[in-house]
């Protein structure tokens, strides 16, 4: 079973530079999806291939979807597959885990994953505990990679680019486990180059794989979702100054491929972990501890630092709004003062 | 694993024992039994039924293994031997059987954490139940879940958060729709669950969806210190569905519970949607073991309770007034029933812990093993699905 939604309201943001340069690039088949579409897609494959799959979710049939993720879907696949519910999140996320527990492959989408903190018992108690304890061979604003990632028994996925949302979702759809993908509703209107095999039915993104998005020799600069962006664009004005970022895109934060990250911290020394979520107890204080338990710490030249949204909820007036999660201003004063440059 | 229940080879070798003996019985006999409450329904469950010798025999030694097996746990509880929660049934055997009665082995079922008596009736041994809870590898959640969390072919559990399993029982309903074989779920709550939030959440999608949901309040008069006076502004948990039809029953008779039981899955069964049923029954026990369950009802109340209303008493009565058995052949019953616990409660206490290398074994499932934490970065367990 997966989970699927986004954040909530805020406008899309300009293409960055460095995508559009990336779209200038010739390759045979230069096909650009948005995220969105990539979703859809994702979705649509899998609802083709194996019939006990079905989304439910509020408005995710007649109205497309609250952000347009399911658009189409209602029309080509019916009442029974693609299903409108009230507004009873507790309710239909039970629903769905039940139909799961009973054989079925929900896709139950939440329509913010605040909304979802309301469902959290059935996710956590239900869909996550109970694999384990059966013996048989068991969530508006903010970030909720920490709070799914703390649970053991459920799987976490958190897409940044159209190619993990697409082959994310498929991975989620087919696993046997309950799955969280935390989509970034601000990345849904943003188009990615598509290369050809994610153009193919059976493009799959396996859960618990780390990909490195850009080589380095400096320093080790590990994110997820929308942040992975950012990093990119600051890797890109790093690079003029001479100083070359190795950029990982974790794609999976529970199970989270340390040995990705690790290998990269023992080539460049150097480690500087970026995310949305909140500082405590996030994504990125556990990357540090857990580098600090394994092999790496010892290759490292300097401690490993964090960049995080601010540790505030989440304020309405722009400027505030804009200070509150991690531009890339603060991802370059963090690489710098890592780098001690 | 998940076949043939253990009760029937029992049966077979009572039967034959039986039929030794000179007497004639009758083979089946017609009873009067309670008419429900009705809400939203025009026509309700018969008001006469007819028991076979064969059922009666089978109802009887049933709900005796599902009282001596709860008696039981309560005795291996106070030596230490069970620990952790444990919520007994005994008083609500009428309940548990009752709606076996009236359902196929393909039918589903779900409930809260008083359980063991549908973990029986659903099909597993008393074996199984007794070892999962003093928790070894016997078990069947391999001393894993405990109590709570004890599950079997189209048997849902076993689930600790109250209310929480509605909604399940909504979708595991959506799922007989879905796959279109004519199967019902029977999503079970208590009188204190009745008032979570969430089940109205249920009852409304399955009602719009027209799931073959059978929604099942065993009203039992407490949550757990809490009378239904003192919890709920409607007590009348039958029509609490409001859309839903409901029908309310005498929880204590378990004819009366088969035959609503009976009316109520051919109604989901029609395609008209879901239905609601209360049971009205009682505990003898207090919440759990550690509520001696006299500090918010009297000893009287309970006494009176067993003297006039208990479940297999008034199976038994009726059995023998009509000539369907003969005291003798209960009384051998009830002797085959204890030799059962007995044995089962022999392996429960002998059976060892399951292994702490399997600490981390089924957190997922299909997947390939992999490391798990233990209490510090040195520890580590696998995990294999």
């Amino acid at each position: 079973m997966a989970a699927v939604s986004g954040l909530m309201w805020r406008p899309l943001r300009p293409v960055s530079g460095l995508l559009k340069r990336r779209f200038h690039r010739t390759a045979p088949v230069a096909l650009q999806v948005t995220v969105r579409d990539a979703i859809n897609q994702g979705m649509d494959e899998e609802l083709e291939r194996d019939e006990k799959v079905f989304l439910l979710g509020e408005e995710v049939a007649q109205y497309d979807g609250a952000y347009k993720v399911s658009r189409g879907l209602w029309k080509k696949y019916g009442d029974k597959r693609i299903i409108d519910t009230p507004i009873s999140e507790m309710g239909f996320a039970g629903i769905a885990v039940g139909a799961a527990m009973a054989g079925l492959r929900p896709i139950c989408e939440f329509m913010t994953f605040n909304f979802s903190m309301q469902a959290i018992d059935q996710v956590i108690n239900s869909a996550a505990k109970t694999y384990y304890m059966s013996g048989v061979a068991a969530q508006h604003s903010q970030c909720f990679a920490a709070w799914y990632g703390h649970c053991p028994g459920l799987k976490v996925v958190s897409p940044w680019n159209s190619e993990d949302a697409k082959g994310l979702i498929k991975s989620a759809i087919r696993d046997n486990n309950p799955v969280v993908m935390l989509e970034n509703e601000l990345m849904y209107g943003v188009p990615f180059e598509f290369p050809p095999e994610a153009q193919s039915k059976d493009f799959l993104v396996p859960i618990g794989k780390a990909k490195i998005e850009r080589q380095g020799t400096h320093i080790t600069v590990v994110s997820h979702s929308r942040p992975v962006g950012h990093c990119l664009e600051a890797a890109a004005v790093l690079s003029k100054e001479g100083v070359e970022c190795e950029v990982i895109n974790m794609r999976t934060i529970r199970p989270m491929d340390m040995e990705t990250i690790e290998a990269s911290v023992m080539k460049t020394n150097h480690l500087v972990t970026v995310e949305g979520g909140w500082p405590q107890f996030g994504v990125g204080a556990e990357i540090c501890a857990r580098i600090m338990e394994g092999p790496a710490f010892n290759f490292l030249d300097a401690p490993a630092v964090r960049v995080t949204g601010a540790d505030v909820p989440m304020p309405y007036a722009k400027i505030l709004e804009d200070n509150s999660i991690p531009q890339v201003k603060d991802i370059i004063f963090a690489i710098k003062k890592t780098l001690n440059i | 694993h998940f076949g043939r229940p253990r009760w029937v080879n029992h049966l077979r070798s009572g039967a034959s024992r039986v039929l030794v003996a000179s007497r004639n019985f009758a083979n089946d006999a017609t009873f009067e039994i309670k008419k429900c409450d009705l809400h939203r329904l025009e026509e309700g469950p018969p008001v006469t039924t007819v028991l076979t010798r064969e059922d009666g025999l089978k109802y009887y030694r049933m709900m005796q293994t599902v009282r001596r097996m709860e008696l039981k746990a309560d005795q291996l509880y106070k030596q230490k031997i069970i620990r952790g929660f444990c919520h007994l049934c005994d008083g609500q055997e009428a309940c548990c059987v009752g709606l076996e009665a009236g359902i196929n082995p393909t039918d589903h079922l779900i409930t809260a954490y008083r359980a063991h008596g549908f973990t029986f009736t659903r099909g597993l041994s008393v074996r199984e139940i007794l070892a999962e809870l003093t928790g070894r590898k016997g078990g069947c959640a391999k001393g894993k879940g405990g109590s709570m969390h004890m599950y079997a072919k189209n048997f849902y559990g076993g689930n600790g958060i109250v209310g929480a399993q509605v909604p399940l029982g909504a979708g595991i309903a959506l799922a007989c729709k879905y796959n279109g074989k004519d199967e019902v779920c029977l999503t079970l709550y208590g009188d204190g669950a009745a008032n979570q939030g969430q089940i109205f959440e249920a009852y409304n999608m399955a009602a719009l969806w027209k799931l073959p949901c059978i929604f099942i309040c065993e009203n039992n008069r407490y949550g757990m210190g809490t009378s239904v006076e003192r919890a709920a502004a409607s007590t009348d948990y039958y029509k609490r569905g409001d859309f839903i039809p409901g029908l309310r029953v005498d929880g204590m008779d378990i004819l009366c519970v088969r035959e609503a039981t009976r009316f109520a899955a051919a109604y989901c069964r029609s395609g008209k949607g879901p239905i609601l049923m209360e049971l009205q029954t009682y505990r003898y026990h207090g919440h759990s073991m550690s509520d001696p369950g006299v500090s918010y009802r009297t000893r009287e109340e309970i006494q009176e309770v067993r003297s006039k209303s208990d479940p297999i008493m008034l199976l038994k009565d009726r059995m023998v007034n009509s000539n369907l058995a003969s005291v003798e052949e209960l009384k051998e019953i009830d002797v085959e029933v204890r030799k059962e616990i007995e044995d089962a409660a022999q392996f429960a206490t002998a059976d060892p812990e399951p292994p702490l290398e399997e600490l981390g074994y089924h957190i997922y499932s299909s997947d390939p093993p992999f490391e798990v934490r233990g209490a510090n970065q040195w520890i580590k367990f696998k995990s294999v699905s």
